[in-house]
Order: structure tokens, then C-alpha cells, then sequence
């Protein structure tokens, strides 16, 4: 059984049609890559599984049990979620915002296993030395991580987020998937991710979703999505597919080409 | 292994740090509490003023001075008691509007919760009419039109979708809603008339009494454990409403409650004092510069340096023109201000 399912899942805003006849699953340890142009339906799909939107129409169900018959606190602390630009109002310590993530299992006080597992997760994301420093004084790629350390702590089968690598060189933009993928691959978690950057996604998911105007493109590995017919009638650009490697991924052709019809 | 006993214990430094400024604060406000009883025509000092609260509170064991113990009971006592309940109730509901709205200016003054307050209070001076009669009319309509300001954002906020934007927005344009009706009072009110608005937009706690302290209270212990209880909520909130709702917050219904609560400690502290603006806004500021944003201790923090803010702007109040009794709300703006900006000024310089 998978983790995390979407059955025929449609959302609007008042009349606007913004997601329709979505359907896919994610299982453990598996990493699944939303792709599509701005304004297809990406952020408003990973809302729609976390609940914090309500589908018009559809069931999300997550180990079994569909969302919408599960408190908040039960579905926090059964899927994490990373928006996108998180942290960037918060004037605490990244200690304080990742034990913020204990918020499903906490009443008050926090126990010596709360402190634990927070350092834990800093420990695994690399920011030991960090941890009594404030959030603002840190950096994008930083940030990034405190995120999804947070996320981490939470302690749930599965984690969504929302561009994460937005913000990100590409350094920073590898690092960050390297974790997701070290996690996937050590914990078994399921990981819904949006990405605009298709070679990124291609090299690090194990699947790829593309959305086109709020509906379902293509589903499968990167090698069946990722073709230059896609990026033709998605995105509408011209783009050569390549294949040489262990992950295909495309460069992009500037309609006009030098020398080209002079 | 060693590393991880480092971060421990530099979070626990942290909490310690918390704890003592939390403390000195309560020592500071207990001083304060000693020291302004004592101001008055009639002449005390700390020690008898403390040795008369004693007596009041174990008439046993402790001996109040020669007619300190009335002066002191019946007078003056409660008016201190009221600033410091006042600035504690502002203080925290800053806090919670600041912290919810993810807005630096929300204060019930911003929202426009106290311009209504003072609309009702104009109602009942200039037309006489209110819901509730007698001594209470100025009262009655205050605390209802700070509650039906409240109930408009929410009403707005709940019609465009709940947001800390919308709700700061419908906030603005309640707030000069209300200023204009003030306005229209104003202009159509005798000159006796006027002068009463006026007067009751400087704010003071001239008008305490033990019953008024007694009602304050009541809503203060009802609502302050809960807000404390629900602190994680709050910090999650203060991030943004999708990091709450990823964390298990029920973001709509929680905006809900806190403003609700926010603006009930505001009504029932302003239709008693009228307009003391400044401790709402400033008191969260100036706590959060110290120990940081964690609401588990900026909510007492900032209720203590509200109240000794107010305690303490009401014993200048009292005592530089003395007899003279300046409004309390000029007088917290004039001291508050220039800390404020020093405290500001000098974080932007670190």
C-alpha cells in the first residue's frame, strides 16, 4: 500500500478551476517530483494534501486514513511540510525553530528527548555549529536546511515541500537534495517535492509529475517525463534532451539560433 | 557527543537568561509597587508602605502604621494595583496582536479597537445614550464598541479570507471609521461636552476602583494561562500561517480565539482608562529586544515591563506636578519614546 495517495483530487477558488483529475501515489522511500510552469497548480496541490486547502472534490489519504477525517495535530505529526520562504520572519535561535517542530507532541513544557532529537536533526543536517545562532543572521542555503531539520523532527512518514531550492545556488540547491535523498533512501520517508529547476528534479526523484494548467501532463520516471515534446507543448520552449548520463536532462535552445535562417 | 553538550548547555544558558530578566522584573515591579503607594499628600515610607500592605493582607502578623493602612487601602493601593494590571493586559494583548498579525504596528490602537472604545465612550458623553445606564454608560459603551471593532475585522477578515494582511487592513479602515464618528461628536457636542472626549482620550487610571481592579483581574487570570498554555501556537502563528498549519495549528480558528482574547483583555482594560496608547505597542517590542520572540516568555515578560512602564509613568503623573495629576497617556508616550528609540537605535548599531 502506498504511503501517501491522491485519487481524482480537484480544488477551485470561488469559479476558477485550479486542480482537476489529479491522481498518484508516493510510496515509502520514494521521492516524487512536482514539475510545471508558474501558476500549473504546484503549491496549490501540496496545500490540498496537507489539508490546509480543501479539495472540492477527491480524497487524500495518508498510511490508509484519508486527511480530511484527521485532526491537525494528527496530520502534523504524520506529514512535515516546508513552505516556501520559511523562517524569514522569525526572530528566534535555529535551536528554538527546529524544536518548533516538536509543536504536534508538545503541550508546555519540552522534555530532554524533545532537546535530543533536535540536535540530532541539526547533527544530520550539518548545523551543530549554528544552533544557538538567530535565523536572520543566517544564510539562504542555511536557512534551507534549518527547514527541513524542522521538518525532520517532526518525525513523519512523509514530507512535502514547496520549492525548496528556490532560493539556492546551485551548490546549495544539490546539498539540500542530497538530503532529501539520504533520507528517503535511510529512512524510508516520502517525499513530495516542487521544483522548477527539470535537471535537478530529474537527477534526485525517483518519479516525476508534470502539471499543466491544474492537470496531470505526464507521470513516471524522468527518462519517460522528461522528453523534448513535453518541454515543447508545456513549457513551450525548445529544449534538447539528453541521455548520456545516469539522469537525463535537457538544455535549452533559444528559438532564434545564431546563423539559423540569416 | 561534545558538541551536542555544548548546545545544551548554551539553550539552557539561554532559558537562565530568560528566567532572570523575567525576575529582576518582578523584583523591579514589586520596588515600584512600594515606592509609588507612598506617593500623596499624606507622607510614608517604603517600609511603612509595605508594612501597611502586609497588614492589610495578614491583619495578624503585621501592625500597619498610624492611619497608613487606610490611606493606603482605601486610596491608593488599588489605583497602583490598576496601572499594573492595565500595562499587563495592553502589554500581553500587543504582544498576541503583533505576534498573530506578523506585524510590527498592531497594537489595539493600530487595529482600531481603541478608537471605537473611545467612540462609544463620545456616545455616551455627547447623546447620553448606551446600553448600559448610570455610572456605567461611558463604561458599558466603551467596552461594546472596542468589542464591535473587534467583531467588524473579524467580520471582514472572515468575508476576504482570514490573513494577517486583511485582518491589519480592515484594522486601518475601522480605526478611521470610528476617528470620524469621534470627529462628528466632537463637532456636534457642547464645549462641556468636548472637553470630556478630549479628556477621556489622554487615558488614566484616576478612576480605579477595588470592584473595577477586581473585574480586570478576573479577565486577566481567565485569559492570560490560557494564552500561556497555547504558546507553541503562538510561536508557530508568529512564523506565518502555513508553517502553523504544517505544525498542527488550526490556523483560522486559532487567529480567531487570540484576537478575541486580545481585544476582550483591551476593551475591558480601555473602558475603564480610556485611550492609554503606547504600552501596547512598545512593552512586546521592547521585551522581544531583550529575550527574544519565544511567547512563552515574551507573555510574561512583556506584561511586567507593561505594567511597570504604566506604574511607573503614573507615578510621574502624580508626583511632578503634584497636586496636579498629568493624564497618564502623555505621560507613557514621553517616557517610553525616547527608551524605545535608544533600544532601537542602539540594535541597529550591534
Amino acid at each position: 500500500m502506498p504511503r501517501l495517495s491522491v485519487e481524482d483530487l480537484s480544488f477551485a477558488y470561488r469559479d476558477r478551476r485550479v486542480l482537476h483529475g489529479i491522481t498518484f501515489s508516493v510510496g515509502a522511500g520514494e521521492i516524487l517530483g512536482l514539475v510545471g510552469p508558474n501558476g500549473c497548480g504546484k503549491t496549490t496541490l501540496i496545500r490540498c494534501i496537507d489539508g490546509m486547502l480543501t479539495p472540492g472534490g477527491g480524497r487524500v489519504r495518508l498510511d490508509g486514513r484519508e486527511i480530511r477525517s484527521m485532526h491537525r495535530r494528527e496530520v502534523a505529526q504524520a506529514m512535515a511540510y516546508v513552505p516556501q520562504s520559511a523562517g524569514n520572519r522569525t526572530s528566534a535561535t535555529v535551536f528554538e525553530t527546529v524544536l518548533m517542530g516538536r509543536r504536534p507532541y508538545l503541550n508546555w513544557t519540552v522534555s530532554r528527548e524533545d532537546e535530543e532529537k533536535v540536535i540530532a536533526a541539526l547533527d544530520l543536517l550539518d548545523l551543530g555549529d549554528l544552533a544557538l545562532r538567530k535565523i536572520a543572521e543566517l544564510s539562504g542555503g542555511e536557512r534551507q536546511r534549518v527547514m527541513i531539520a524542522r521538518a525532520l523532527v517532526q518525525e513523519t512518514g512523509a514530507i512535502l515541500l514547496d520549492e525548496p531550492t528556490s532560493n539556492l545556488d546551485i551548490c546549495h540547491q544539490m546539498a539540500a537534495m542530497e538530503v532529501l535523498s539520504g533520507l528517503a533512501g535511510e529512512k524510508g520517508l516520502s517525499i513530495v517535492v516542487a521544483l522548477h529547476d527539470l535537471n535537478l528534479a530529474a537527477t534526485y526523484c525517483h518519479r516525476l509529475m508534470v502539471m499543466k494548467a491544474g492537470a496531470i501532463y505526464g507521470y513516471g520516471t524522468p527518462d519517460e517525463v522528461l522528453t523534448e515534446e513535453m518541454l515543447r507543448s508545456v513549457y513551450g520552449i525548445e529544449a534538447v534532451v539528453k541521455r548520456d548520463l545516469e539522469a537525463p536532462y535537457m538544455i535549452p535552445v533559444r528559438s532564434g539560433r545564431p546563423g539559423e535562417g540569416v | 557527543m561534545e558538541q551536542s553538550i555544548t548546545i545544551q548547555t548554551g539553550y539552557a544558558r539561554l532559558k537562565k537568561n530568560r528566567a532572570l530578566f523575567i525576575g529582576g522584573l518582578l523584583a523591579a515591579l514589586v520596588i515600584l509597587i512600594g515606592v509609588a503607594v507612598t506617593l500623596g499628600s499624606a507622607e510614608f515610607t517604603v517600609a511603612e508602605s509595605y508594612l501597611a500592605i502586609l497588614a492589610g493582607l495578614f491583619p495578624g502578623t503585621f501592625t500597619a502604621p498610624d492611619m497608613a493602612g487606610i490611606i493606603i487601602w482605601d486610596y491608593r493601593l488599588h489605583r497602583v494595583l490598576f496601572a499594573v494590571c492595565a500595562g499587563f493586559g495592553l502589554a500581553v494583548a500587543g504582544s498576541v496582536m503583533q505576534g498573530i498579525l506578523r506585524n510590527p504596528l498592531a497594537s489595539p490602537f493600530t487595529l482600531g479597537i481603541a478608537s471605537a472604545a473611545t467612540t462609544g465612550a463620545s456616545i455616551a458623553i455627547v447623546l447620553g445614550a448606551g446600553v448600559v445606564g448610570g455610572e456605567y454608560l461611558v463604561i458599558g459603551n466603551a467596552f461594546l464598541f472596542a468589542l464591535l471593532a473587534a467583531l467588524a475585522i473579524y467580520g471582514m477578515a472572515r468575508y476576504r479570507g482570514i490573513g494577517s494582511e486583511t485582518m491589519v487592513l480592515a484594522g486601518i479602515a475601522i480605526m478611521y471609521l470610528f476617528s470620524a464618528v469621534t470627529s462628528l461628536l466632537q463637532y456636534i457636542g457642547s464645549a462641556e461636552q468636548l472637553r470630556a472626549v478630549v479628556f477621556w482620550t489622554f487615558g488614566s487610571v484616576d478612576k480605579s476602583t477595588w470592584p473595577k481592579l477586581a473585574i480586570v483581574s478576573i479577565v486577566l487570570a481567565c485569559t492570560i494561562p490560557y494564552l500561556l498554555y497555547r504558546s507553541w501556537d503562538l510561536n508557530a502563528l508568529a512564523e506565518g500561517d502555513e508553517v502553523a498549519a504544517g505544525l498542527g495549528v488550526p490556523v483560522e480558528r486559532s487567529m480567531i480565539v487570540f484576537m478575541v482574547i486580545a481585544s476582550l483583555i483591551t476593551a475591558v482594560i480601555i473602558c475603564f482608562t480610556g485611550t492609554i496608547g503606547f504600552i501596547g505597542l512598545v512593552a512586546p517590542h521592547i521585551t522581544r529586544m531583550v529575550i527574544g520572540g519565544d511567547f512563552r516568555t515574551l507573555l510574561p515578560a512583556s506584561g511586567l515591563v507593561g505594567a511597570l512602564l504604566l506604574l511607573g509613568a503614573d507615578s510621574i503623573a502624580r508626583s511632578v506636578l503634584a497636586p496636579q495629576v498629568l493624564p497618564v497617556g502623555i505621560v507613557t508616550a514621553f517616557l517610553g519614546v525616547p527608551f524605545f528609540i535608544y533600544l532601537f537605535m542602539r540594535r541597529r548599531d550591534t
